[in-house]
């Protein structure tokens, strides 16, 4: 087929096949269909990396990097690659490609240049993989602290509590005696020091490096300012602990004044090691961890994860894709946390501009109704792990009885489609109309929010921005209808877009995203009265707990409340497959909208950079994993 | 133990008849543990899962300002309680245990919920520790992941008792009725790994004796002396053939700050606990007494 596309003419760019035909033709010798089994897009020349990522951009269209991780295939092919995922805002599927580099000296030039988006997930890989990038910007760790020891995610980098490459692991208590990690660890906790330590010049190095970059080795400073007058420039430390920073972020702020002149990000403070207990765990462990991602909508990370196995499974022979009440079940789902999530944003951002936490329990009202739902649903209040590959947990119960019954709380006792068509069309709207009313027009929060925090179109897409803040600077831009999954193209909803880039674009694009979740709503409840009885399960058999996923890679994408939540998923090993992923990545929305923080915040008061942190909506799980 | 009026007028002490209602008499710790028992305010502290279901207790519908948790409190000089909500990381649990230093006494540590309490679902991560209890003395443990506003809500009584069996009397009992203001917790170091500055001693002749023994093993595995353990934990066979035996020296390294050697601080602690036991028998037969009279 690539040979029949030859000349150039009769390339058509604008599909993926066409694009990649079209890479073919002009660099022929840089780079090669990737065709390991299960495997897509293009293998790229590292030391033609460049080039092609800016024809990429530039003469393809492919202006939204989404992806950029590392994997390290020890054992299968010894080298390590960095994978991209590039997207068209104007829509359509992926541009996968990659670059491999030695594992011993691993380097790979650096997309800074051409993609801006790429800055903090190259610092990751740089973290945790060990893998260098010559011409970014400020190549230092990210997750872990500068001075750690060794690059986790190696394969062959084993952590303190090592006990097996892979779960299910043996009985912790053979013959009848338990034994824990820490028992085995001589310091008795979760710590292992390198041979060659030298306790005698220990030096904490972690912080200095932060403020390296600022260009600074003290906290104040003599410098002149833009008049001429000599003056101090302060460093000011936000967070780790601090009210405003929704969790444990921290940023590191130089001020002239109140004004802010730079600002570094600094986060790694609840790393969990999603990433490499995610790859010693079987597919379905994973679950439940998807859900302590974004802890606020735990279910938008089920539905992205199952996705990106069912894409996997299906490339296996024995796959049934979920029937159609199971699609139903999860697309209101979804949509019921995406208006917790924004309910929650949009309450917080309101205390960080200085609604000490008034109008927050004006929305957390609701959230607890619908957590009531998850409850009496997935059996948690937040942490649902209520999708499984090809169905879900459980349908929908008949009534929904109150568990806790508290001295203040009435007993509940409801039946679950009643209860769901009041919550849809009475009280979610209800909800939605007194928040408007309290905050659209509201004086202060014109004042505080119109024109601060402006980021501009370019800028987002160059920052892979995404979620309300790509579509607050005015990028029609939503993958449940840029690139639709489940049922999405069936159902009838608009894209909430806004052209400012400024905080009050990005409130107004949530407010109308939780109208448009309403709408959605209202089609799916039919649905599911229509779809009664049916299986949530294909053949009404429960499918594979356990499934050995076939060989390949998959990257599955959804459009969750924080913006594009994608899994990459690569399944190696034996010929039939593996029941453990052998790279699990998340691409963290929370964790990329980071990255144009920096430009969106100098010259601002110091005051609304709590705001703009808190309109950008970031949850602290999700961006350190 | 809330205070009844009624009881403490009813004193065994004679009190003129015109000062009746004016005079209440009971025990300082009584009076003590009373106020801060229902005065306790936590830190406005999140780290991760747990946080949001914290701030739901704190909300409306949950409401732990009915329980004397009034206010949440950005800084730590104004807390009481440091309600650790969620995974606690190594990079972390060095602010946390600045934090803890920055607290005023009396001050009480809550794990909530599974990360806190021991590692939880993430306790294999490189990253995280396995409890707070590793730095910090915790008070409850509430399980759950995340645990629910009421268990949440349970764990705080849990606590408020506890103060209420706390003694002013016996310097022992907690730290700040004792003589002299408390050691500060050192703060942890973060270096190829977090070093725990009171455990330094031990990390050294560790890793001498492991540098020693070992070049030819992998990056990062384990020092020598760490698999013979990990060997004695799985069979007893293992032991009786490993060559040596575990450096017996390693527990009884000093405090870098100068405190007590170990083998005598068990010694204390082991008094420490018998006294503790004796007055809670003696506690319960006043009480027993008590509620036989009643």
């Amino acid at each position: 087929m690539v040979e029949a596309l030859a000349t150039e003419e009769t390339i058509d760019a604008q599909t993926i096949d066409g694009a990649i035909a079209y890479l073919q033709t002009q660099f022929p010798d840089a780079v090669k269909l990737d065709d390991r089994e299960g495997y897509q897009g293009l293998i790229v020349d590292s030391a033609q990396l460049l080039k092609v990522a800016r024809a990429i951009r530039d003469d393809l269209g492919f202006d939204y990097l989404s992806s950029a991780t590392a994997v390290d295939y020890l054992g299968v092919d010894d080298h390590m690659e960095m994978v991209y995922h590039a997207y068209r805002t104007s829509g359509g599927g992926a541009l996968v490609f990659k670059a491999q580099t030695d594992r011993e000296d691993a380097q790979i030039p650096s997309l800074v240049p051409v993609w801006r988006g790429a800055d903090f997930q190259e610092r990751e890989a740089w973290d945790l993989y060990g893998i260098r990038f010559p011409g970014h910007p400020n190549l230092k760790r990210i997750l872990m602290w500068e001075g750690f020891h060794g690059h986790p995610m190696r394969k062959d980098w084993r952590e303190a509590y090592y006990e097996e490459e892979v779960k299910p692991f043996d009985s912790r208590w053979p013959g009848g005696h338990v034994h824990r990690s820490e028992e085995k660890n001589v310091f008795g906790k979760n710590v292992a020091y390198p041979p060659e330590i030298d306790l005698n010049r220990l030096m904490d190095s972690s912080e200095t490096s932060v403020y390296s970059s600022l260009g600074l080795g003290v906290d104040i400073e003599q410098i002149m300012d833009k008049d001429g007058f000599e003056t101090n420039q302060l460093v000011v430390n936000m967070g780790p602990h601090h009210p405003s920073t929704h969790g444990v972020f921290r940023m590191v702020l130089t001020v002239d004044g109140e004004t802010v002149t730079s600002l570094e990000p600094v986060m790694g403070y609840l790393h969990r090691n999603h990433e490499k207990i995610g790859e010693r765990n079987t597919y379905l462990h994973n679950i439940p961890f998807t859900d302590r991602l974004d802890y606020i909508s735990s279910m938008g990370n089920n539905h992205g994860y199952v996705l990106a196995v069912e894409q996997l499974m299906s490339l296996g022979r024995r796959y049934n894709p979920p029937t159609y009440r199971c699609e139903a079940l999860r697309v209101m789902m979804v949509e019921l946390s995406r208006i917790v999530n924004h309910l929650w944003a949009i309450g917080f951002w309101l205390n960080d501009i200085g609604a000490f936490f008034t109008p927050v329990l004006y929305f957390i009202q609701e959230r607890e109704r619908i957590l009531d739902f998850f409850e009496a649903v997935a059996g948690s209040r937040m942490m649902c792990n209520y999708m499984r590959f090809g169905g879900l947990f459980a349908d929908l119960p008949e009534r929904i009885k109150s568990v806790s019954n508290l001295a203040n709380d009435r007993v509940r006792d409801y039946n679950t489609m009643q209860f769901l068509t009041e919550m849809v069309n009475e009280r979610i709207p209800r909800t939605i109309d007194e928040l408007e009313q309290l905050l659209t027009q509201n004086e202060i929060v014109l004042e505080r929010s119109i024109g601060v925090g402006i980021l501009s179109a370019e800028d987002a897409i160059n920052y892979s921005a995404a979620g309300p803040l790509l579509r607050g600077s005015g990028v029609a831009y939503d993958i449940r209808r840029a690139d639709p999954y489940s049922i999405y193209p069936e159902l009838d909803f608009d894209i909430a877009v806004e052209q400012e880039g400024d905080m009050y674009a990005r409130y107004r694009v949530r407010v109308q995203e939780l109208r448009e979740s309403v709408r959605i709503l209202r089609q799916i409840l039919p649905r599911l009265e229509a779809t009664k009885g049916e299986s949530i399960w294909a053949d009404g058999k429960v499918g594979a707990y356990a499934p050995r996923v076939p060989l390949g890679e998959a990257y599955g994408r959804v459009e969750n409340g924080k913006g594009e939540l994608g899994y990459y998923i690569v399944s190696a090993g034996g010929k039939n497959g593996s029941s453990n992923p052998w790279r699990y990545h998340v691409r963290a929305p929370s964790f990329i909208n980071l990255t144009p923080m920096g430009i969106m915040s100098t010259g601002y008061k110091v005051a609304d950079i709590v705001g703009i942190l808190g309109s950008i909506d970031i949850v602290l799980g999700e961006t350190d994993r | 133990m809330e205070l009844n009026l009624q009881e403490l007028k009813q004193t065994e002490f004679p009190v003129p008849v015109e000062l009746e209602d004016n005079i209440a008499i009971t025990s300082l710790s009584q009076l003590y543990n009373w106020g801060r028992r229902n005065s306790l305010w936590p830190m406005l502290f999140g780290l991760a899962c747990c946080a949001i279901e914290m701030i739901a207790t704190a909300s409306s519908r949950f409401d732990f300002s009915r329980f004397g948790f009034e206010v949440m409190r950005a800084t730590p000089r104004q807390a009481d309680l440091m309600i650790v909500s969620g995974t606690v990381t190594k990079k972390m649990v060095v602010p946390i245990v600045r934090l803890y230093n920055q607290m005023p006494e009396p001050k009480y540590v809550l794990a909530m919920g599974a990360c806190a309490s021991g590692g939880g679902p993430f306790k294999e991560g490189y990253n995280v520790v396995s409890g707070m209890d590793k730095y910090l003395p915790v008070d409850v443990y509430v399980p759950g992941c995340p645990p629910t506003p009421q268990a949440l809500l349970y764990g705080m009584i849990a606590l408020q008792r506890k103060i209420d069996g706390q003694s002013i009397a016996n310097g022992d009992d907690v730290p700040w009725y004792g003589v002299g203001p408390a050691e500060p917790t050192p703060v942890p170091v973060l270096g190829p790994d977090i070093i725990d500055p009171r455990q330094m001693d031990m990390i050294r002749r560790q890793a001498e004796s492991a540098a020693m023994e070992m070049a030819a093993l992998g990056q990062r595995e384990l020092p020598a002396a760490t698999q013979m353990v990990a060997a004695k934990a799985t069979t007893q066979e293992a032991v009786a053939a490993a060559p040596a035996e575990v450096d017996s020296d390693a527990l009884n390294f000093v405090l870098p700050t100068g405190g007590t050697p170990w083998s005598e601080a068990e010694d204390i602690r082991e008094k420490r606990r018998l006294r503790a036991l004796a007055r809670k028998a003696v506690r319960a037969t006043r009480r027993a007494a008590e509620t036989d009279e009643g």
